[in-house]
């Protein structure tokens, strides 16, 4: 399904083999990337701002490739999951997560930048939280990497605070009529993670087989973790 | 400042719409406008409520028609602007014209990039003075309306909530990102049960908002 943002309609930079073009950092402006297709107003002007910053010693521009390999490959949603999956199996790191989530998720290795200070917030049979930034884009990078375009967009973030029941009801998530909504709008540098609830059907797993059942979605709030189908329960055991 | 970033509450945005398998890129030059926003930040000096106060002066039309990273890069011209980092001509031909300023932080360098997002930014500072409110207080935001950043939502102004969380002392935003430096004040969670924020028009049960002392009084 293509990109429904709506602030992105009708814009001709959604091509899937940009990467090739990239001359960012050579000085020269190319208008012509390499499958013909003029690029946009907006890519352009980025090439320009690289090409600059660069010329004037601001950036490296190594160090620009260095931290977009960070965030597209090696941070990202799977260490929520450890985070969860550790949460599930040893009740000494989980009620350190209550303690000092900051301090308990940088024992897995998990810190840094918008995740100095880390809260948790735990999901129970009567209690659902979601999380969501109304005022920009806070999230949680070091344990979920960096956001969707739908948690950065204007339908998300003006409804979450007010009508968390329909947002998640476009997620296909339906909680009890009983359920305690907890909304939490990170104004602030701290930065909230759901703790699921950990499904049936998952006694005796290990860590590695409960964290690849935890979606990104679960740990913002938008989904639930669904107990694991037949099959897969069989493989586990 | 109540400028178009103040979502919450808002309506006719329709639906949220997730992509599946959403690629964390979309396009080569999102990639580099993240990584541009971020490495220029230490180096051309501003902080991140000065970068989230510049794009929240984006005019309304512009804010709410832009997707997220033409957001970031409208923001990163107008701080390099206002520094003298960059001139309108530089930014449209991609060509320095004039020299570089001195007396800036260096350039990061690839090898401790890791190692400086790892480390990230904290914002907590050390107490100098006791928290005015404790876990269980109720309190009362403070109605305001300032043209300057802040990070006190419009649905959150004068309504009465609880304290369930403290969380030290913080740079202060509404100081911060108006350039008047960082005086840390005390950060709390405060709960508002939703019915307080929206009347009967919600399916929340309670919204937590951090407010830092200033927005607080008690209830």
């Amino acid at each position: 399904m293509k990109k429904t943002d709506d602030s992105d309609a009708g814009k001709p930079d959604r091509g899937g083999d940009a990467r090739g073009s990239n001359e960012a950092g050579s000085g020269s402006p190319a208008k012509l990337p390499a499958h013909g297709e003029p690029e946009s107003p907006i890519a352009v002007r980025v090439k320009a701002i690289e090409s600059l910053l660069v010329a004037k010693g601001y950036v490296d521009p190594a160090a620009l490739d260095v931290l977009i390999d960070t965030y597209e490959n090696r941070i990202g949603p799977r260490n929520g999951a450890r985070v969860v999956a550790r949460a599930w199996t040893d009740p000494e790191f989980d009620r350190w997560l209550d303690r000092d989530a900051t301090a308990a998720i940088a024992s897995l290795g998990y810190t840094g930048r918008q995740g100095e200070h880390m809260i948790v917030v735990r999901n129970t049979p009567q209690v659902h939280n979601l999380v969501v930034c109304t005022l920009c884009s806070c999230y949680p990078w070091p344990v979920l990497g960096l956001p969707p375009v739908w948690y950065k967009s204007a339908p998300y973030r003006s409804r979450a605070v007010a009508d968390p029941r329909g947002v998640l009801a476009e997620f296909g998530v339906e909680l009890p009529p009983g359920t305690e909504i907890r909304v939490w709008d990170s104004t602030a540098e701290i930065r909230y993670l759901v703790l699921p609830m950990r499904p049936e059907g998952t006694e005796g797993w290990n860590d590695e087989a409960l964290a690849g059942l935890v979606s990104r979605d679960a740990m913002i709030g938008t989904a639930v973790v669904e107990r694991p189908d037949a099959a897969t329960a069989a493989r586990q055991r | 400042m109540n400028g178009a970033q103040d979502l919450g509450g808002q309506h006719g945005f329709g639906p949220i719409a997730p992509e599946p398998d959403e690629p964390v890129f979309h396009d080569e030059w999102e990639r580099r406008a993240m990584a541009l926003t971020v490495l220029m930040g230490p180096v051309g000096g501003w902080t991140i409520d000065e970068s989230r106060a510049a794009r929240e002066s984006l005019p309304p039309v512009q804010y709410l028609s832009s997707s997220y990273y033409e957001i970031w890069i409208a923001a990163l011209e107008k701080l390099m602007l206002e520094r003298g980092l960059a001139t309108e001509d530089e930014l449209h031909s991609g060509r320095m014209i004039e020299a570089p300023v001195t007396g800036r932080p260096p350039a990061l360098a690839a090898d401790r990039v890791q190692a400086a997002l790892a480390r990230g930014g904290p914002s907590v500072r050390e107490a100098q003075a006791p928290a005015r409110f404790a876990i269980g207080d109720a309190v009362r935001t403070i109605r305001m309306n300032p043209v300057t950043h802040t990070r006190l939502p419009r649905y959150a102004r004068g309504r009465r909530g609880t304290i369930v969380l403290v969380h030290g002392v913080h740079v202060y935003p509404d100081s911060s990102g108006a350039g008047r430096g960082e005086d840390p004040q005390w950060l709390y969670t405060v709960r508002f049960e939703a019915a307080e924020l929206w009347g009967a028009d919600t399916t929340a049960s309670a919204v937590h908002v951090d407010c830092w002392e200033p927005y607080l009084e008690p209830a």
